[in-house]
């Protein structure tokens, strides 16, 4: 089940092996992603996620901080 | 990103406003007394000094025209509550704009939960700019 998680938790995930997913189009992935964040946009993200993803470790995803 | 780390990707190669925020500004807390603080600040070589809680959640600004009231005065008297903070990753251009719109010298840039990244000067982002044509 999805949930909700913070800053440092996303980067202790990450440094064990989380994958991490931007789901923001292209331009935006291009101009800025957090560090070795696969980009898999939201319109693709139902087609493409069983193949770009390792379904064994978990899954980050993330999109825009508007605050 | 609002937090100010590392990003990848075409913009990461320009400076952002957490990059060119100055993380020595003085710090104070709200009770301290305004004659204490601008004699630390100026023995720091400053005219402003940023009000933080203990977790430098940002509360106010002290800039010069603060920093000249009555010394005996607390902090959280003194102080310009809530000034408009910006996040790290905004771009030079923007800030320059947004500065020169509000008629702001210096701003605090923060992360998007309030923590101080530290104080970006106008004329930092200016000379920087200026500087990447």
């Amino acid at each position: 089940m999805p949930k909700e998680i913070r800053r440092e938790e996303v980067r202790a995930m990450v440094a064990a092996g989380a994958q991490l997913v931007e789901v923001l189009p292209s331009p935006e992935y291009e101009e800025d992603h957090l560090p070795g964040a696969v980009h898999l946009p939201l319109r693709r993200l139902d087609s493409e996620a069983r193949t770009v993803l390792d379904p064994d470790r978990p899954v980050i995803v993330y999109c825009w901080d508007t605050t | 990103m609002a937090a100010g780390l590392p990003t990848e990707g075409t913009n990461a190669e320009h400076p952002r406003a957490g990059d060119l925020a100055r993380k020595d500004v003085p710090t104070c807390g709200l009770t301290e007394k305004l004659g204490d603080v601008k004699a630390r600040a100026q023995a720091q070589g400053w005219d402003a000094a940023v009000v933080v809680n203990e977790e430098r959640v940002v509360f106010g600004l002290l800039r010069s025209k603060e920093l000249d009231g009555d010394p005996q005065q607390p902090i959280d008297k003194a102080m310009r509550p809530g000034p408009s903070t910006f996040r790290p990753y905004v771009s030079l251009h923007d800030m320059l704009h947004a500065m020169a719109d509000h008629k702001l010298v210096n701003a605090p840039i923060t992360t998007s939960d309030g923590r101080l990244v530290g104080l970006l000067l106008q004329q930092d982002v200016a000379a920087a700019m200026e500087k990447e044509k």
